[in-house]
């Protein structure tokens, strides 16, 4: 069972059946561009890249890119860098792996993001999309659209923020500019 | 364990009854020939093949066959053969492939009686060779010892033949593949049912009673016994079923020694209690091999603590700067200093505070507890090589037969977990050279005056020195000293006393010189022979062991040409075998300025007593350095180096 997110629609980690989420995984898939004949390679790739800020009391702590694939703490890993995107048919080509219960305790919430690096805007891009899985049975928890999302390069898609005991998750899908992560930070404090 | 064996390694043969296994993918033809000192075959009764399969020592297989099993007895050879050369050949007139190129890389491996692998060989690169030279077996000071060669003939059996100086080899390999043929016509038929494994082991390895050959038997004159060896198309070769498919099968692109059996499964945790972490196994980790996997989980470990104490230090250094936040707020607004609320407000401050480093501390503690319990089963189930010197497993210490992974060079731990030791394991061969600090810089606050840390940085090296002797095979590690003033004797007492260096530690600015000069130029040799792509012509005098320079009291007896050749031997050297231990206070070479800096850089730094100058690969967190330490009283090290001496003079090595 699925939840599509819609905008500001915020979803508890908590489990049904009253045991909390103990791993989460932020999956991010796009298709590649289509070959271009002859000199292949000349083709212009699309390369988006998942991030993910951990933020203390809204001060940025660390963040996991594809510069920096483990944060400090070890407690959220980055699968590694996919420069072309997949087949499109809704396999992760880029994952960030959350270790819920080893977040350093002063880590109250975690953003993830979402960058065109090469610059194509969400229009140009086919069958993208992020979701949020539950590592420990692979059920997914909640899924976004990209495609189509307009002429934007970048968006902030969720929050995974502490509450009380355990986590949830807020969908934010707000749609921003830039390249990596960093260009992002004005877009990404005011949801914190 | 097996040692792989590329063209032109030796390796020691540890017993003299000795198996040849050989797979090849499709019928061969296997045998012997014994040569005298001279590398010459004395004649056609010092060949071992189909028509004449045993010989006074040795049998070989009766016809051709995919697999084969020779059998040794080195101690029943006459006492002039000096050479045992293990030929293979496809064999002619059967329609079978006529070049080795066209079938999959022969495969021989030598073996105990009990199957225990020694070494093994894959014959790679050959193409329209038809016999080939797959291993020699000579002695070498009293003992055996085994060379892969791989030297094949495009010419078959005769040129092979007449290689080996002899006159008749045309006739021979003639007989030899009239006896082949005989074999095939013969075993066409239903492959006689397989002598049981035992049998044929018991059968083929009793020392051949010395019978009086004289040349080949002709093939008709061969007893007329049930074939023993079964058919060529019966894979006989239990060990290796993917390198031996059916006679016409595909070639097997398969490393052989890579597929003979998976790893045996890893060790598990038990299952732990609901809501509480498994129990820590020694072994608990990725690997081909329980010391791959002591190597992994050592590592993970380490990582783990590098990463729990970053997530706490993060925390605490969060609780300490939020709450300067708000005590700052406190001060600057008007309203909080006066009244109650300002004391209000500055112990919640200090409240929030205390509240987050206790949460921290606690995931901390947490970790701590388990890696702990962890440390507490890995410690003592890890081998020789990662151990502690207090380990018991250096109570039942052998000279081991293969080189390990890594080597313990010390222990690792951080402020917050004092109690928790991670083993500091690099890799072998070692890609830098060592320096052991003998200087004040590191140790600035310890009591110890100069002569004490130089004292200590010699013991130290000594121990590592002793480690590394230690977990090499008898003569595979060879350990030179520079002492030019003398002054590293009372600490070299151990290694000069036993006798397990390669000679006694140079002396003087001759000295130096002289042993510098040497490994310098075994470097340059064995460069040169390594990028000519020609190892197999280096000259036989050479001491293809590992070598370990230790120098003391550097740059004491040292010239400007002796420093230039030591900075030779640290930047080239590891690549080629040549290692580099410095003990030394950089202070006294500072008359050289910058010079020698790219030298300091390229070594891996250790104190002799516990520094924190190491940094771990993920966080970057200043790790303490605790150098080996051998419990006071403890004679290890000293029964431990004449274990390797003596096992040095056994192996004449």
């Amino acid at each position: 069972m699925t939840v599509n997110l819609t905008k500001g629609q915020a979803i508890s980690l908590q489990k049904n059946d009253g045991g909390s989420l103990t791993a989460v995984r932020m999956g991010l898939g796009w298709q590649a561009a289509p070959r271009r004949g002859l000199f292949g390679s000349r083709t212009r790739e699309i390369d988006l890249d998942a991030s993910a800020v951990l933020f203390a009391d809204k001060q940025p702590v660390d963040v996991v890119f594809f510069r920096h694939l483990v944060s400090d703490d070890g407690s959220v890993r980055h699968t590694g860098d996919n420069l072309v995107g997949g087949v499109g048919q809704g396999g992760d080509d880029e994952a960030i792996l959350v270790d819920l219960q080893r977040v350093p305790v002063h880590i109250d919430q975690i953003i993830f993001t979402v960058n065109s690096f090469t610059g194509q805007t969400f229009q140009e891009v086919q069958n993208a999309f992020c979701r949020l899985v539950d590592e420990t049975n692979g059920q997914e928890l909640a899924r976004y659209t990209l495609a189509g999302g307009g002429p934007y390069t970048a968006q902030i898609m969720a929050k995974v923020h502490r509450t009380g005991a355990g986590w949830s998750m807020t969908a934010l899908g707000t749609p921003a500019n830039g390249r990596t992560f960093q260009d992002l930070m004005p877009a990404i404090l005011p949801h914190l | 364990m097996t040692a792989e064996l590329v063209r032109g390694q030796n390796h020691p043969l540890p017993q003299v009854r000795l198996e040849v296994r050989v797979s090849a993918g499709k019928p061969i033809v296997a045998g012997a020939t014994l040569s005298d000192e001279q590398g010459k075959v004395c004649g056609v009764d010092w060949v071992a093949h189909p028509g004449t399969p045993t010989l006074p020592g040795l049998e070989v297989s009766r016809q051709a066959a995919a697999d084969h099993r020779l059998a040794f007895d080195l101690d029943a050879l006459p006492e002039s053969v000096h050479r045992v050369n293990v030929l293979l050949a496809l064999p002619t007139g059967t329609g079978g492939p006529v070049r080795f190129g066209a079938v999959a890389a022969p495969f021989v491996v030598v073996t105990g009686l009990d199957g225990s692998e020694v070494a093994s060989y894959t014959i790679t690169g050959l193409d329209s060779e038809s016999a080939v030279v797959a291993l020699e077996l000579y002695r070498r000071q009293g003992a055996w010892k085994v060379r892969a060669v791989g030297q094949g003939y495009a010419g078959g059996l005769a040129a092979l033949l007449t290689d080996q100086g002899l006159s008749e080899a045309r006739q021979l390999a003639d007989s030899i593949n009239e006896a082949v043929i005989q074999g095939l016509a013969r075993s066409v038929a239903p492959p006689p049912p397989r002598l049981p494994e035992s049998d044929r082991t018991r059968q083929t390895t009793a020392p051949a009673a010395p019978q009086g050959t004289s040349g080949p038997v002709p093939p008709h004159q061969r007893p007329p016994v049930a074939p023993q060896q079964g058919s060529p198309y019966d894979v006989t070769g239990a060990r290796d079923p993917g390198t031996s498919p059916a006679s016409g099968g595909p070639i097997n692109y398969h490393h052989p020694g890579r597929q003979s059996a998976p790893p045996p499964p890893p060790p598990t945790a038990a299952p732990a209690p609901p809501g509480e972490p498994a129990q820590p196994v020694a072994g608990d980790a990725t690997g081909w091999s329980m010391e791959e996997r002591l190597y992994n989980q050592v590592w993970g470990m380490f990582e783990d603590l590098a990463r729990t104490a970053a997530a706490y230090r993060s925390a605490v250094d969060f609780a300490d700067s939020r709450r300067e936040q708000e005590l700052d707020k406190l001060l600057s607004d008007p309203r909080s200093r006066v009244g109650g609320q300002g004391a209000t407000a500055r112990e919640t401050a200090q409240t929030r505070h205390a509240q987050l480093v206790n949460q921290a501390r606690a995931a901390l503690d947490r970790d701590l507890t388990q890696l702990i319990a962890e440390s507490d089963v890995v410690e003592p189930a890890l081998p020789s090589a990662f151990a502690r010197w207090d380990n018991p497993v250096w109570h039942g210490y052998r000279v081991p037969m293969e080189i390990p992974m890594a080597v313990r060079l010390g222990d690792l731990h951080l402020p917050e977990s004092e109690s928790l030791r991670i083993p500091m394991l690099v890799r072998l061969p070692l890609e830098r050279g060592l320096w052991i600090d003998s200087g004040r810089s590191g140790a600035s606050d310890t009591l110890a005056d100069s002569d004490e840390l130089r004292r200590l940085a010699m013991v130290t090296a000594v121990t590592h020195a002793a480690r590394l002797l230690a977990v090499h095979p008898p003569g595979e590690f060879s350990v030179h000293v520079i002492d030019p003033a003398g002054s590293g004797a009372p600490a070299l007492a151990p290694l000069v006393q036993s006798g397990v260096l390669a000679a006694a530690p140079a002396v003087g600015a001759a000295g130096v010189a002289d042993l510098l000069c040497r490994l310098t130029q075994r470097v340059d040799l064995v460069q040169m022979a390594v990028r000519g792509g020609a190892p197999d012509s280096l000259p036989p005098g050479l001491d293809t062991a590992e070598q370990l320079l230790i120098v003391n009291d550097f740059p004491h007896g040292f010239d400007d040409r002796a420093v230039t050749r030591l900075r030779y031997l640290a930047d080239e050297g590891p690549a080629v075998g040549v290692h580099l231990m410095m003990v030394a206070d950089r202070e006294d070479a500072a008359a050289y300025g910058p010079l020698l800096d790219p030298l300091w850089r390229s070594l891996l730094r250790l104190t002799p007593v516990p520094d924190d100058h190491l940094a771990d690969p993920w966080v970057g967190h200043a790790w303490t350095y605790e150098p080996p330490h051998i419990p006071r009283g403890s004679q290890v090290l000293e029964r431990v180096l004449t274990q390797i001496a003596e096992a040095r003079r056994s192996w004449n090595r």
